[in-house]
């Protein structure tokens, strides 16, 4: 780690703030919590890697997509894949007309597993196909858009065509992709189950350390040259472009950084879950997505855990208590932040709980003017 | 000490149950048995930890009632409801009032399977109504398999199933396929069919069914078309057109959801008039409800296949009816899922007496050979897999949103959810 003050990875308020999120994932959730609320937990923080990924997007670099879904639904599916054909074995699909495709194929009268499930039969491969199908395809879409200088809305507004593309593809594909019902009844990692308690809290561990994994990598980037890049892109686009950076091979590359994240939070869904369905790909889900980091605060990435975190809890808590009415609470609570709190969660802490915070603090320490947390410094 | 208050409180529900019993034997010669909560000693009817009382027994209602779906599914959850509800009133299951959890899928699969674990280990509901769609069940499946839940499914399906967690209370695709192409072919003497459907799972399974059947089964008959939309299509003009132009004796329909009322305008608009019967139009996708938005003038003539019409004539129907619409409404309708949510509650109720217990295991091997006299179809029984023997009825669409009953079979269809030879 370097020595300098200026270029070091954290700074004292955000290492804090790290050290608080790490403690309260793995130590008072785990505590609190039954396996059931805790896994409920784990799935929620599986969004979380998608609204890390959009604060860097969106948030630092300016490129708001709403379309994150597809990339999150592309690592489920890859994951799903896997663990589908290890539960179609001859012996528990011996009722269909032909045995050992997943069921969903024999239902459409396909009687043998398309080329390109096969290399889904190796772990090693699918894990690799969890990351690279969704870069590959963000890529894509980067290098047809940013090379265009497409950007703002319409960027926006073609990521959710996107969105919806990618669901009506997958549900008429049924035959391939299991199409509305999604895959489903998935069971064993390399004979592990995965609907065991122990499993799922292990799995939550997993997830939860993957999550800091892409946390640190989202520090890391945005404490870069890379990241300073990004905030003058979104500020100035031109300015930067007349200095002589190649601006869209750094939003392709953040863009893609943010798919790679959604598609490990994906994975990490179907194996907490036990399913992947179109349901996440469409345009919906990746608007909530986006409202999960809005609500945390677009421009902090550890306020997009918490953001992630408190819409989850609370339509689960909402659709609980009131069933008929908890669409319309939750609709009240977004309105409310937006009013209210235009930077979200980590907007309130860094307004008004930091300052007094370091009013008190600053009795016996120097404080550091500096370093807001969970604010880019050019904010 | 305790033994003493569990037996004053016991005696204290009993008195009530005679009491309830009493007014019930002097208003029906065929009240049903009062069974008393302290001939069922809790430790003894539950022995999974389940949420049972010496009083109240839980039991969860797994349905959307926000999302696209909350339109098919509220009349599934007013009949649960109103079946728990008349249950209670005669004294509830072996002496406990049944109380429920109600949870909310939200149109959205994995929302079910969420739900459906948190009433499973959190609530530890001895069983749950629920589910509507194929997606949704497929979802929960896993779930109910995990933690030995007891699911009543309600909803006419696609079949290809057979979970030792499900009573499907609906009928699978043979039940409702094969006695509808058999009454066209007998009775409207059609040949050539023109089958349309959602492109979805069930639609596609019950069109293969039909075609074998009619391929096979049925002498000099064939399918001119087959075709598929996505889920919420609205434009159906070309299909139409290939109808005019290929002229089959029946257009058989499975489309479902919003789709359905751009398809039935379209084909009015189109000049296709289905009192005249050429093409006929036999559908398994429009209830009662459906026909509410439909609009019973661009539907007018059209035949349906199902097992249940709120038109049905007979005493069970009739009470059922008049009981929904005094508790939910004069301007309700009953289509065929309403009623089969409707038998969840009672078939539990008549597997657990059974049993003598509300283990799911017990109420499992008792589900078997369940008959029921009282419902509002007519006579039904409980497979051994887990599917319902129903009658198939025929109705014709009128006006004014009801179906005229045409044909019913003159005996219970076997459920057969692994149909052989039509796979």
């Amino acid at each position: 780690m370097q020595v300098t003050r200026k270029n070091s990875l954290f700074t004292r308020y955000e290492l804090i703030g790290f050290a608080i999120l790490a403690a309260i994932i793995f130590i008072v959730f785990p505590m609190i919590m039954d396996t059931f609320r805790l896994n409920l937990f784990g799935k929620y923080l599986t969004y979380a890697f998608v609204a890390v990924g959009l604060v860097l997007c969106w948030g630092a670099g300016g490129i708001l997509s709403l379309g994150q879904g597809v990339f999150f639904g592309l690592g489920g599916y890859c994951m799903a894949m896997f663990l589908k054909l290890e539960a179609s074995t001859p012996e528990n699909t011996s009722i269909q007309s032909t045995p050992g495709i997943p069921d969903f194929m024999d239902w459409n009268q396909l009687t043998a597993l398309p080329w390109w499930w096969e290399p889904f039969h190796s772990l090693t491969l699918s894990l690799i196909a969890v990351i690279v199908v969704p870069v590959a395809f963000a890529f894509i879409i980067g290098v047809a858009m940013f090379r265009r200088r497409v950007g703002g809305v319409y960027f926006a507004i073609i990521t959710q065509a996107i969105a919806a593309v990618m669901t009506i593809l997958i549900i008429g594909q049924q035959g391939y992709t299991g199409g509305v019902n999604g895959i489903t009844d998935l069971r064993t990692l390399l004979g592990w189950d995965i609907r065991t308690d122990e499993a799922k809290e292990i799995l939550y561990f997993v997830n939860g350390a993957l999550l800091f994994v892409c946390l640190g990598i989202a520090q890391y980037v945005r404490k870069s040259k890379l990241g300073r890049l990004l905030i003058a892109m979104r500020d100035q686009e031109d300015r930067v472009r007349f200095s002589g950076y190649d601006v869209a091979n750094f939003k392709i590359f953040i863009f893609c950084l943010g798919a790679a994240f959604a598609a490990v939070g994906g994975a990490m869904f179907t194996l907490q879950v036990g399913f992947m369905s179109p349901s996440f790909v469409g345009i919906v889900p990746s608007i909530e997505m986006v409202i999960f980091a809005a609500v945390g605060g677009r421009l902090s990435i550890l306020g997009a855990v918490y953001g992630t975190l408190l819409v989850n809890w609370a339509k689960t808590t909402f659709s609980e208590s009131f069933p008929e009415l908890w669409l319309l609470g939750l609709g009240a609570l977004f309105i409310a932040v937006v009013m209210a709190f235009p930077n979200g969660l980590a907007g309130v802490w860094s307004e008004h709980v930091m300052p007094r915070l370091r009013k008190l603090g600053s009795r016996g320490d120097s404080g550091t003017p500096d370093a807001a947390p969970s604010t880019p410094a050019a904010e | 000490m305790s033994d003493f208050d569990k037996s004053r409180k016991n005696n204290g529900v009993s008195r009530r149950a005679l009491l309830a019993g009493g007014v019930a034997l002097s208003a029906s010669l065929f009240a049903p048995k009062v069974l008393r909560a302290q001939d069922y000693p809790t430790a003894e009817v539950n022995t999974t930890g389940l949420a049972v009382t010496d009083d109240t027994v839980t039991i969860g209602i797994l349905h959307s009632v926000t999302g696209t779906m909350a339109i098919s599914e509220t009349g599934s959850v007013q009949a649960e409801k109103l079946a728990i509800e008349q249950i209670n009133a005669q004294g509830g299951i072996l002496g406990r009032k049944i109380e429920y959890i109600q949870e909310d899928g939200a149109s959205d699969w994995p929302t079910f399977a969420e739900k459906a674990k948190k009433l499973l280990v959190n609530d530890k509901v001895a069983s749950v109504m629920g589910c509507w769609t194929s997606a949704s069940r497929k979802a929960v499946l896993p779930v109910f398999e995990q933690y030995n839940g007891f699911l009543y499914y309600p909803t006419f399906y696609e079949g290809l199933e057979e979970s030792p967690n499900v009573i499907y209370t609906g009928q699978e695709a043979t039940q409702q396929i094969i006695a509808g192409l058999d009454w066209v072919n007998k009775e409207k003497g059609a040949k050539s069919f023109y089958l349309l459907g959602s492109d979805y799972i069930w639609p596609r399974t019950s069109n293969k069914i039909a075609r074998k059947h009619i391929e096979n089964f049925l002498t000099d008959c064939k399918v001119v078309g087959e075709e598929y939309y996505p889920l919420g299509h609205t434009q159906f003009n070309s299909v139409i057109n290939k109808i005019r132009l290929k002229k089959p004796d029946v257009i058989y329909a499975i489309v479902v959801g919003g789709s359905n009322v751009a398809f039935y305008k379209q084909l009015k608009a189109a000049g296709i008039d289905m009192t005249k019967e050429s093409p006929l139009l036999l559908t398994i996708s429009v209830t009662e409800d459906e026909i509410r938005g439909i609009g019973g003038e661009n539907i007018e003539g059209a035949y349906a296949c199902m097992k249940y019409f709120q038109s049905l004539d007979n005493d069970n129907n009739r009470e059922f009816v008049a009981a929904f619409k005094e508790m939910w409404g004069d301007d309700m309708v009953i289509g065929d899922v309403t009623q089969a949510a409707y038998l969840g509650p009672w078939l539990w109720k008549a597997a657990v007496e059974k049993a003598g217990s509300f283990d799911v295991d017990k109420v499992r091997a008792a589900s078997p050979g369940i008959e029921l006299t009282s419902a509002p179809e007519g006579y039904v029984k409980v497979h051994e897999n887990h599917h319902l023997w129903s009658k198939t009825r025929v109705g014709r669409a009128q006006a004014d949103g009801q179906y005229e009953v045409v044909f019913e079979t003159a005996d219970l269809v076997e459920p057969n959810p692994f149909p052989e030879g039509y796979q």
